[in-house]
């Protein structure tokens, strides 16, 4: 029974994963950008939320009403300033410079919040579970696992029911074309930036409620957000969900084998999926 | 009559006084234990280590097109490497140097077949997943101290040296001589003909591969070499620290952010470069260290700044304006000067 507990409780830890990397498989989506910064942009939307929460009282979930609209305006203001000069041929430009950014945020984290774990307190909703047979699930999981399906249905959505999809998919497929068709990339670019970092802000103030954070927590997200998308299989967003879930799981059945095994496990499920299927589990079929 | 009007040179007027001025720098540096104090000849240390890792992620990045964000994976395992082969292999410090070398080479080979198929970006965050996994296993290693790590016993650092000042005269030379050594093989490997390979290769992968270069081996073997050529490095930092843990070991600020930096800012793709970039590096360093974070802040927003403005870095604009390589790895074709009048 533990272990079908072990099995659950990964897969609703995985929910979360997919969260992280939904954003991450999205920019890369449209304009071939790996985000070295992404795990930061996670542990910002988390202290965010935490300084939302202490101002105003408010409940970390309905403190994400002011979070979202920050992030996705933080997201779109970065990408038309910053980011939108470093895409081309060469990979180096947004590497390096996402990196530089990952630096700065982390040492404003510091100077901002000190050292200090910090934590998001949701009252009830961390403690509550319901019981199913002998397991007890968790609300806070559960929920988390729900967002990241409707997260990632909404996703799917937008990308190819709508005519900001449509956009998106055509910058993606050739950039000029799309500009000859009249549709200005550097403005698209901007708005896909600011729908990463408004799911980037759902992450970070679930992962803010779940655990504590710290300023050098951006690392170890951004490393779970990038497997689940390579586990999962490039460019497939439900594909990503499953990679999510596999990570959560290998994490926690690494857990109940041994407590320093944990992340390791999730690594280890991650080179294995790399050796054996190097496009991942569920690769977009290009026709 | 044409040919008579051009001369092709390797070496330029630049780089023969450069090596001049080189050869005489560096008796200076070799004898500095006799005219530096003691925490000047610290800091050159760190400065040739730094400077030698800064040349290698130059080798991999700016030369054969491999961003990685994980080389302190090779710090960190060159590191630990040092301690378990001397205090369990009973290996003078100096041999266990080279048998981090060694295995950091037979380490990467697995690493390499792994993560080289991930492209581009993706490779820079696999290369960071790996050395977590480092990190994670050695904080397992209960017999190296765990996740708090160990000190290096006092007899084995009395075995370089008996006194002090010998022992720290000693690691001076260690770091001088290997950021010599590795300057001096990627210099040798950029004239080679499969340095030339990947030059082509840098320059135009698609066109480099049509005229039958074999990609992916040149690549691999690059990544080899720097692999074993950092675990050797790791190996020279931890014996200056005498103490080793695994977030210190697998610093990714430590051994990869600040290099990157330094490739960055002092021009990448060059082997002048890094050697400018950790002049400024530790020019600002020891100016604004002060500072705590702020310093990490300002560093962040130059290289953000030199990587949007000046992409070549420092190096860069410098070779623009006068036309300068200082390590002669290309032809150069000049117009005689009586013909053309």
């Amino acid at each position: 029974m533990d272990w079908v507990n072990a099995l659950v409780q990964g897969t609703l830890l995985g929910g979360l994963y997919a969260l992280f990397a939904a954003a991450l498989s999205l920019i890369f989506g449209v304009m071939r950008l790996v985000n070295i910064a992404h795990g930061d942009f996670i542990v910002l939307a988390a202290y965010l939320g935490l300084t939302v929460v202490m101002s105003t009282g408010l409940h970390p979930l309905l403190a994400l009403s002011l979070v979202v609209p920050m992030m996705a305006g933080f997201g779109y203001a970065l990408q038309r300033g910053i980011l939108n000069q470093t895409l081309g041929d060469d990979i180096l430009p947004p590497l390096l410079v996402t990196f530089g950014l990952s630096v700065i945020l982390q040492n404003l984290f510091l100077e901002g919040y000190t050292a200090d774990p910090q934590k998001m307190d949701a009252g009830l909703l961390e403690t509550a579970s319901v019981s199913l047979g002998s397991l007890s699930l968790g609300i806070l999981p559960l929920l988390t696992f729900a967002i990241a399906v409707a997260v990632i249905a909404g996703l799917q959505f937008v990308f190819y029911r709508t005519a900001l999809g449509r956009a998106f998919r055509a910058v993606s497929d050739n950039q000029e074309i799309a500009q000859l068709m009249g549709l200005n990339k550097r403005h698209i670019f901007g708005l896909a930036m600011a729908l990463a970092l408004a799911v980037t802000a759902v992450a970070g103030v679930l992962l803010g409620i779940r655990t504590s954070f710290d300023p050098t927590s951006g690392g170890a997200r951004l490393i779970y957000g990038f497997e689940a998308v390579i586990i999962g299989g490039l460019g497939n967003l439900w594909g990503t969900l499953a990679g999510g879930v596999i990570l959560g799981v290998a994490q926690t059945i690494g857990a109940k084998i041994d407590p320093g095994f944990q992340l390791l496990a999730g690594h280890i499920a991650f080179l294995l999926v790399l050796a054996v299927r190097p496009n991942g589990l569920f690769p977009r079929v290009s026709g | 009559m044409s040919a008579q009007t051009h001369t092709v040179s390797r070496i330029s007027q630049a780089a023969k006084i450069a090596s001049v001025v080189g050869a005489i720098v560096l008796i200076i540096l070799v004898a500095a234990p006799w005219w530096a104090g003691r925490a000047d000849l610290r800091l050159m240390g760190e400065l040739f280590l730094y400077l030698a890792l800064a040349s290698l992620w130059n080798l991999m990045a700016g030369y054969a097109g491999l961003v990685s964000v994980g080389q302190q994976a090779y710090v960190g395992f060159g590191g630990y490497i040092l301690f378990a082969l001397t205090i369990f292999g009973g290996l003078p410090p100096v041999v266990a140097i080279a048998g981090a070398a060694l295995l950091g080479a037979l380490i990467a080979i697995p690493v390499a077949a792994l993560i080289f198929r991930l492209r581009g970006a993706y490779f820079a965050i696999g290369t960071w997943v790996i050395a977590e996994v480092f990190r994670l296993s050695f904080a397992q290693l209960s017999v190296l101290g765990g996740g708090s790590g160990s000190s290096l016993p006092v007899d084995i650092v009395r075995s370089l040296a008996s006194s002090r000042s010998g022992r720290e005269s000693l690691a001076y030379w260690m770091a001088l001589g290997a950021a010599v050594l590795v300057i001096t093989v990627i210099y040798l490997f950029l004239r080679s003909r499969r340095g030339l390979a990947l030059t082509a290769i840098r320059d135009n992968e698609l066109a480099a591969s049509s005229l039958g270069i074999d990609i992916w081996r040149t690549k691999f073997v690059v990544y080899v070499v720097t692999g074993a050529l950092t675990s050797m490095l790791g190996a020279l930092i931890f014996l200056q620290k005498l103490r080793i843990s695994p977030d210190a070991a697998f610093s990714v600020n430590d051994w990869t952010a600040f290099v990157i930096f330094i490739v960055v800012i002092g021009g990448i793709g060059t082997i002048e470069g890094p050697i400018i970039g950790t002049l400024i590096f530790f020019a600002l360093r020891e100016t604004l260290a002060d500072l705590g974070t702020t310093y990490l802040i300002v560093l962040g927003v130059v290289a953000i700044v030199v990587m949007l403005k000046a992409p070549k870095g420092v190096w860069g604009l410098l070779r623009e304006r006068y036309d300068l390589q200082l390590f002669p790895l290309g032809y150069r074709v000049q117009q005689d000067r009586k013909t053309t009048d």
